[in-house]
């Protein structure tokens, strides 16, 4: 629960009540790890950002991961495609979460 | 409010990839933008193999915002800095 007073300290700057998107703001130019609907996933730079999680990301990865049912087995083989786009646009109602990228030391 | 309005505007002239959500890919170039990012493009054809509905003869198209998944941009007509400077205060006077 934020109660009024909330404040954080970033570096030695004390910002007052710090909602979700604020803490989007930290990560401009940091690399960053977006979950988006249809199975997708990206990582890049966030260069950009509004209310509605609209997006600009450069130097991006994007992953789609897509099942297939081997027919006789029945078995289900996870399969991801990669690509890379240099700079991209990215509309906010696809978004599902942003957070800071998952693995150890990205590049 | 309209950060990406004003951004899309920029790049008024420059050759962009729309990327739709039904999966078909436009390569055009931006010819004209509004409030809710709904996209004119001018001198189209189809990227990523045709064997989506190909639209052979048209030449210009509007594409309505809401079915935009992504737009890909020319890493060189985007100014970083300036966009992140402007996402700062576009975040903080959305939070008043």
């Amino acid at each position: 629960m934020a109660d009024e007073g909330d404040v954080g300290v970033v570096g030695n700057t004390t910002v007052a009540v710090e909602e979700p998107l604020d803490l989007i703001r930290l990560s401009l130019d940091e690399r960053l790890y977006v979950k988006m609907r249809n199975e997708r996933e990206l990582r890049g730079r966030l260069h950009a950002y509004d209310q509605h999680l609209n997006m600009v990301l450069g130097e991006v990865e994007e992953t789609v991961t897509s099942v297939e049912v081997d027919d006789e087995t029945f078995e289900e083989v996870y399969k991801t495609t990669r690509r890379t786009i240099p700079m991209l646009f990215v509309r906010g109602d696809g978004v599902i979460l942003v957070a800071p990228p998952m693995r150890g030391a990205p590049p | 409010m309209q950060l990406f309005y004003s951004f899309f505007k920029s790049l008024i002239g420059k050759d962009v990839v729309v990327e739709l959500k039904n999966d078909l890919s436009i390569c055009g170039t931006l010819h004209s933008v509004d409030q809710y990012l709904n996209i004119k493009l001018t001198d189209i054809n189809v990227t990523d193999a045709e064997k989506y509905p190909h639209m052979l003869s048209v030449k210009n198209c509007f594409v309505r915002g809401s079915v935009v998944r992504y737009v890909q941009l020319p890493a060189d007509e985007v100014d970083t800095q300036l966009l992140q400077d402007a996402a700062r205060r576009e975040a903080h006077s959305q939070r008043q």
